[in-house]
C-alpha cells in the first residue's frame, strides 16, 4: 500500500471473501467495497423481516472510552446523557452535536463499567467524528481507542437470536438473557467478543462485535443455520421502513435533532448538565422549530426518493429519503415539511404533483407493516 | 453473463428495438440493463399517440435503488404501451426481451432503425461497461 497516494485505495473488510463467494454486487460506500445486493434486494429485505439475515457492518467504527473522566467526557460530548445507562451493557443513542446544535454525527453508546463506555459512530464520518472527539477530549481523563481489529456482524430477523445461539453456541451464551437495547461482554472478553442487542432493521436480532480473524468463521456457521447475507440495499429499506434515520441524509451538520424527529434523544434534563449544542437547541426549542420530520405514503403510483419537493399549504418541504417500501407495497419516505402540515400533502415527481399521505413513522416493524 | 439476442437492435443507452413484420418497433431495457438497475418496482410509459425524437426521454424504469430513464431509440408516434407493467413491473427482471416490452413505435423513418447497434456491437459495448 502506498502511504503518499492522495486517494485511498479501496478498503475491505475481513468478510469480502465472503461477499465474492454469495454473490454480491460490490460498490464503494465511504471508502469500502461493500456488498449492495448478492442477487435480489427485495428478496434480502423480506428475508430480514420473516427469517433471519445478517449484514457485514465492519467498516463501523468501534471505540472504546476508558478513564475514571469518561462519564464527564461523554455527559459534555452528546445530546443524550449518559447518566441514563448506568447499568452494565446498557445502550444508549445519541447525536454528537456541533456548537450551533447541528448534527455531526449519531452514535449508539454502550456502558459497560464505570471507567469503561464502548461508542459505535458511521464510517462516512469516521475522520470528521474523531478529530472532534480528541479535540473535545482535552483536558478530561479519558483514552479513546480505534477497535480496528474488531469486526462487526448484525444479525436481524424475527429467527435471528435463534440461530444465532444455534450458530455460535457456548461462546454467546451470555447474550441469551439479554433485554432489549442491552449488550454483552462473553467470557469478560473486554470487549472482543460483544454481543448487542440493537440493530437498525426494527427487528429483534444482534450486533455482534468480534475480532477480524473470526469473523469469517462466524460468518460462515451463521450461513449453515439458515442466516442469509444482506446488503446495503436492503438495509435501507428495513431502516427507512423502521423509521431511523440515515446519517447524510436526513440529518447532518445543518440540521437539528430538533427538525429531524430527534427531539428524545436530546436530554435538557437535568437543567444544569452543559452539553455541546445545547445553548443553540434550547434557543430553537423556545422558540419552537420551524420543520418537521414525519413519515410518507405516496397515494398515486410512483416512487419516491430522497430531495423531492414537498407542497403544503404551510410551505414548502423536501423529502430526506425514499424508497419502495417492500412490506407496504407502497412508496414511502421520510420529509421535513413545516411545522403546522398535517393531513396530506403534494409531492413534485418529475413536474407532476402527487398525492402523499402525512404519517407517524415506523411504518414496519417486527415483520409487519403499521399501515392498510 | 447477460443475454444479448441476434436478431435486435439496440442503443448505448440500453434499449433494444425489435421490428415487427408491419413495420412498426416494440421497445424494451435489456437484460444487461435490468440487471444493474435490480427489482423493478415502478414503470411510468409515456402516452400512446405521443410523439418523440430518438434520444427523446419518454419513460422512467424504477428499481428499489433508483429511477432510470428510458429513450426513444428512433423518432416516431408511440402506437401502444405495455399496460401490464402496471402491476407487474417485475416482468422486465424476468423477461426483458419478451414479455417486459415496453411500449410500440411507428418510425417516421424505417432507415433509423437500420443505424442501431447490432447484437454483436452491443455485447462489446456491454463488456467494456464490465470492465
Amino acid at each position: 500500500m502506498s502511504s503518499s497516494a492522495t486517494l485511498s485505495p479501496a478498503q475491505h473488510t475481513p468478510l469480502y471473501a465472503q461477499h465474492l463467494a454469495a454473490g454480491a454486487k460490490i460498490v464503494d460506500f465511504a471508502g469500502w467495497e461493500m456488498p449492495i445486493h448478492y442477487g435480489s434486494q427485495l428478496e434480502e429485505h423480506h428475508q430480514v423481516r420473516n427469517d433471519a439475515g445478517m449484514f457485514d457492518v465492519s467498516h463501523m467504527v468501534v471505540l472504546d472510552l476508558t478513564g475514571s473522566g469518561a462519564t464527564s467526557f461523554l455527559r459534555y460530548l452528546l445530546a443524550n446523557d449518559v447518566a441514563r445507562i448506568q447499568t452494565p451493557g446498557k445502550a444508549l443513542y445519541s447525536c454528537l452535536l456541533n456548537e450551533r446544535g447541528g448534527v455531526i454525527d449519531d452514535l449508539i453508546i454502550y456502558f459497560m463499567a464505570d471507567d469503561w463506555y464502548r461508542m459505535v459512530v458511521n464510517a462516512a464520518t469516521r475522520d470528521k467524528d474523531l478529530a472532534w472527539i480528541r479535540q473535545q477530549a482535552e483536558g478530561y481523563e479519558v483514552e479513546i481507542r480505534e477497535r480496528d481489529d474488531l469486526a462487526m456482524i448484525a444479525v436481524q430477523g424475527p429467527n435471528a437470536r435463534d440461530k444465532a445461539h444455534i450458530a455460535l453456541g457456548a461462546s454467546i451464551d451470555a447474550a441469551r438473557e439479554l433485554k432489549p437495547f442491552f449488550a454483552a461482554d462473553c467470557n469478560d472478553s473486554k470487549g472482543d467478543l460483544f454481543v448487542a442487542r440493537t440493530g437498525y432493521t426494527g427487528e429483534d436480532g444482534y450486533e455482534i462485535i468480534l475480532p477480524a480473524g473470526q469473523a469469517g468463521a462466524t460468518w460462515d456457521a451463521l450461513l449453515a443455520t439458515g442466516v442469509k447475507p444482506i446488503g446495503l440495499g436492503a438495509r435501507d429499506t428495513l431502516r427507512l421502513e423502521a423509521g431511523m434515520n440515515l446519517y447524510g441524509q436526513d440529518m447532518d451538520e445543518n440540521t437539528s435533532p430538533l427538525e429531524a424527529g430527534l427531539s428524545w434523544t436530546v436530554a435538557f434534563t437535568p437543567e444544569d448538565r452543559d452539553f455541546i449544542g445545547r445553548a443553540a437547541l434550547a434557543r430553537q426549542k423556545a422558540d419552537g422549530p420551524a420543520n418537521k420530520l414525519v413519515g410518507l405514503i405516496l397515494e398515486d403510483r410512483g416512487i419516491l426518493r430522497a430531495h423531492q419537493k414537498i407542497i403544503t399549504e404551510h410551505g414548502e418541504g423536501e423529502t430526506t429519503s425514499g424508497s419502495f417500501s417492500p412490506t407496504l407495497g407502497k412508496s414511502i419516505a421520510l420529509a421535513r415539511i413545516p411545522v403546522a402540515t398535517t393531513g396530506h400533502c403534494q409531492v413534485e415527481i418529475r413536474g407532476k404533483q402527487l398525492a402523499a399521505r402525512i404519517v407517524k413513522y415506523p411504518f414496519a416493524r417486527n415483520g409487519k407493516s403499521l399501515f392498510d | 453473463m447477460s443475454n444479448v439476442p441476434n436478431e435486435l437492435k439496440y442503443t448505448k443507452s440500453h434499449e433494444w428495438v425489435r421490428t415487427e413484420a408491419d413495420g412498426s418497433i416494440t421497445v424494451g431495457i435489456t437484460d444487461h440493463a435490468q440487471e444493474l438497475l435490480g427489482d423493478m418496482v415502478f414503470i411510468e410509459l409515456p402516452e400512446t399517440e405521443a410523439n418523440y425524437t430518438a434520444g427523446d426521454e419518454c419513460a422512467v424504469v424504477e428499481s428499489v435503488k433508483a429511477a432510470s430513464d428510458v429513450y426513444s431509440p428512433i423518432t416516431g408516434e408511440v402506437i401502444a404501451i405495455n399496460e401490464e407493467l402496471a402491476d407487474a413491473p417485475e416482468t422486465v427482471n424476468e423477461d426483458a426481451f419478451d414479455t417486459g416490452w415496453l411500449f410500440k413505435m411507428q418510425p417516421e423513418d424505417a432507415g433509423e432503425i437500420d443505424e442501431l447497434m447490432n447484437a454483436e456491437a452491443y455485447a462489446e459495448l456491454i463488456a467494456e461497461e464490465e470492465h
